[in-house]
């Protein structure tokens, strides 16, 4: 019997707020109480000061394998999520291949089986992601993948989406966009506005966000089934999204940590570890996010972690990949940069994205007896500063470098076995 | 002055430094050894990843007048094409030790990445859409060599502003020394967003020409019209060129000015372009004095100009 104690923490999840210790015995809770005595032989957690809360869950991986080995893995993607609390990854399918038939989907859950935390799949919605034909989503679906996306790019045709939103419903998958309109955008590399039009840098109007937007709250109506918006970072579109919600459409969204916690000003440095997609926005997005993230319009706080290997973020900004890596600080900004209490913020990086993924019976679920230990225990009043070589990661492509942040994970417990202890990971 | 990267690394004191100094190398160019012992021993090293026969020249004939040794890099002839990166492209020549490195990259930006890569000096001749602070230089002297001064001037900026480094350090500069900055095009080559810039905006050259002082135009490229940018290079010229008809609304004293290559007939008319009032040679002219004057004040040792 594999026993450990978690000691002197208060409890968080979806039921609310409670001071206890909680006994885990063979990957299951059982038992949550005032001081309890630990079994003989059982491994105590020190919780002190501690949030003991149910593993987050990230909807929004790129852990680039297969193909892209030397920017990250999914052993080392997974060590990096496991570090920032996470027990759960949802990998996106813009690897080379793409994750987009069902000979991918096994090889990527196969190198997860044993990560640090569980690595489940998004597939891609159309062959190799080009948005041209369907991809087999019903082969993939048998093996377990509940979300499928083409992310990287927003599928452009409308007809093409209209018929993976209606194959998708008879499967009970999710479809997720990320919502670009390629036309306006061809050729930018940051937002279009007064940063973009000083820095002679191509723009990205908001627009192009926005009309895929509408155009998927216009499919989500004429198809009835549900669509995940990924990384939303704009006013406008988090708005059509509040109306859609209003109107009882089955639409959920995410936003990403580097939505609330830079801005484009940033890109004037040229560094491009600033450049995302879809990129910073201004400060009035910025406030929009958390207005979104805080009246419930968006439900959960993805990554988008996005690692690049060092080479490929010291083209010129105009060559150099969009990403940064998120794994590793999202906890720590949701908690800095939102004004929201530690419920609210684990709602959203935690059982609400786990109820998108289709995970809630193993991830983000109300820690009681019997429930799997899929647990993060956090220490709020944490102080640390981002070193980019002490990251999990494979790439150090981090924004947040020399950031001081408050917060962090003490321990990871995944299905009851300690993958982070006092902040390192065990795996 | 360790890097000249863009003008508002200069502000107005620094532009009128390099101002100043440049009387002393226009008058050290008229010399019959047109040549001065100020940056013997230093190595300027040009670095163009972008075709540019004016600028690379001027920059070469401003270090050798300074008896500055020179190298030149340029990508079709180098390991670029070999695949070799930017920084260890940047990391070999500066291990050669020199002492200035002039950059100019089609992607804004690129001459701040490689002052990160490097402790030579870095002059940005040109990057991107974004800015060429030495063009914007010269432009002030030739406007201050005709006018005496910029303060109070009416400068219209014509044509393709949204990709033009040319417009964005001019617009810097030319504010900075007190004229007043019209820039007239297009919409569609306008930048997306003008706020916080200190310029009007006109999509009528017949209403701001009689007015200027300087009519400042940018070359137009032609594949501009295959971006939806325009209709045609005829429609251009007919709104926005500036034609022999509209040339006679200028006043007396307007200079006009280009900073080359031009399109005859198509943002400016041959004839117009050799008008006197034209000061484009004398541009060209000006431009080494000034980098002159740039690379003295990054290099030299100060005082010594022979």
């Amino acid at each position: 019997m594999a026993e450990v104690l978690i000691q002197g923490g208060t409890v968080v999840d979806a039921t609310g707020r409670r001071t206890a210790d909680v006994l885990v015995v063979d990957g299951v809770v059982a038992a949550l109480d005032n001081a309890i005595d630990g079994p003989s032989g059982a491994r105590v957690l020190d919780a002190g000061g501690c949030v003991v809360a149910p593993g987050l869950v990230d909807l929004h991986s790129h852990l680039r394998q297969p193909g892209r080995e030397e920017a990250e893995t999914v052993e080392s993607g997974s060590r990096a999520a496991a570090l920032g609390g996470y027990t759960a990854v949802v990998a996106m399918p813009n690897t080379e291949p793409a994750i987009d038939s069902a000979a991918v989907v096994r090889e990527v859950l196969d190198l997860g089986a044993g990560a640090c935390c569980d690595v489940r799949v998004a597939g891609a919605i159309t062959k190799g992601r080009r948005g041209e034909e369907l991809a087999p989503l019903g082969e993939m679906a048998a093996l377990g993948v509940r979300m499928f996306t083409d992310d990287g790019a927003g599928v452009q045709d409308a007809r093409l989406m209209r018929r993976a939103l209606e194959y998708a419903s008879a499967l009970g998958v999710l479809l997720a966009q990320h919502c670009e309109d390629d036309e306006l955008a061809e050729g930018g590399h940051m937002h279009e506005g007064d940063w973009s039009s000083r820095l002679g840098i191509p723009g990205i109007p908001t627009e192009a966000e926005a009309m895929m937007v509408a155009r998927d709250v216009s499919l989500a109506q004429l198809t009835g089934a549900p669509v995940h918006f990924l990384h939303l970072s704009t006013a406008m579109a988090i708005a059509m999204v509040r109306a859609a919600k209003a109107a009882k459409l089955a639409v959920t969204a995410e936003a990403a940590p580097h939505h609330f916690a830079l801005t484009d000003e940033l890109v004037a440095s040229y560094d491009p570890v600033f450049k995302v997609n879809p990129p910073l926005r201004p400060q009035s997005d910025v406030e929009a996010v958390k207005a979104g993230l805080a009246d419930g319009t968006i439900d959960a706080i993805a990554t988008d972690h996005a690692p690049h290997a060092q080479e490929a973020k010291e083209l010129p900004f105009d060559q150099a990949p969009p990403g940064m890596l998120g794994l590793e600080t999202s906890l720590a900004l949701a908690l800095n940069e939102l004004e929201l209490p530690m419920e609210r913020v684990l709602a959203l990086l935690s059982w609400q994205p786990a109820r998108i993924a289709g995970l809630s019976g193993q991830h983000g679920g109300p820690i009681a007896e019997g429930a799997p230990a899929n647990l993060t225990i956090i220490d709020p009043g944490a102080v640390w500063v981002v070193e980019p070589e002490r990251l999990a990661s494979r790439s150090r492509n981090t924004p947040y470098a020399g950031r001081k942040l408050t917060g962090r994970v003490r321990h990871t417990l995944l299905r009851g076995e300690p993958v982070v202890m006092d902040g390192e990971a065990q795996r | 002055m360790r890097h000249l990267l863009s003008i508002a690394d200069l502000g107005g004191d620094g532009i009128e430094e390099v101002l100043r100094l440049t009387d002393n190398f226009v008058e050290v160019s008229a010399r019959a050894i047109p040549r001065v012992p100020a940056l013997r021993g230093k190595t300027v090293v040009s670095l163009f990843y972008e075709d540019s026969t004016r600028t690379r020249l001027s920059f070469e004939t401003a270090a050798k007048r300074l008896t500055a040794d020179t190298m030149n890099f340029s990508v079709s002839s180098s390991s670029v094409n070999k695949g070799e990166s930017l920084r260890d492209t940047v990391t070999t020549i500066a291990a050669m030790g020199v002492d200035a490195i002039v950059v100019r990259h089609s992607s804004a930006g690129v001459p701040w990445q490689v002052a990160k890569w490097t402790d030579a000096s870095v002059i940005n001749a040109g990057d991107g859409w974004h800015e060429h602070p030495t063009q914007a230089l010269l432009d002030c002297y030739t406007i201050r060599e005709r006018r005496g001064s910029l303060a109070g001037l009416r400068v219209a900026i014509v044509g393709d502003v949204k990709h033009s480094r040319v417009a964005r350090s001019n617009v810097l500069a030319f504010s900075t020394l007190g004229a007043e900055v019209t820039l007239v095009a297009p919409p569609t080559l306008l930048p997306p967003s003008l706020s916080g810039w200190p310029v009007a905006v006109s999509h009528d050259l017949d209403g701001v020409l009689p007015k200027a002082d300087v009519v400042y135009l940018l070359r137009m490229q032609r594949e501009r019209q295959t971006e939806a940018l325009l209709p045609s290079l005829r429609e251009y010229t007919a709104l926005y060129g500036l034609t022999r008809d509209r040339a006679r609304l200028l006043g007396d004293d307007t200079l006009v000015m280009h900073p080359g290559p031009m399109n005859r007939g198509v943002e400016i008319a041959a004839e117009v372009a050799d008008l006197p009032r034209a000061v484009i040679t004398r541009q060209v002219a000006n431009g080494v004095a000034v980098r002159m004057a740039v690379l003295f004040l990054m290099l030299g040792s100060g005082g010594d100009l022979g």
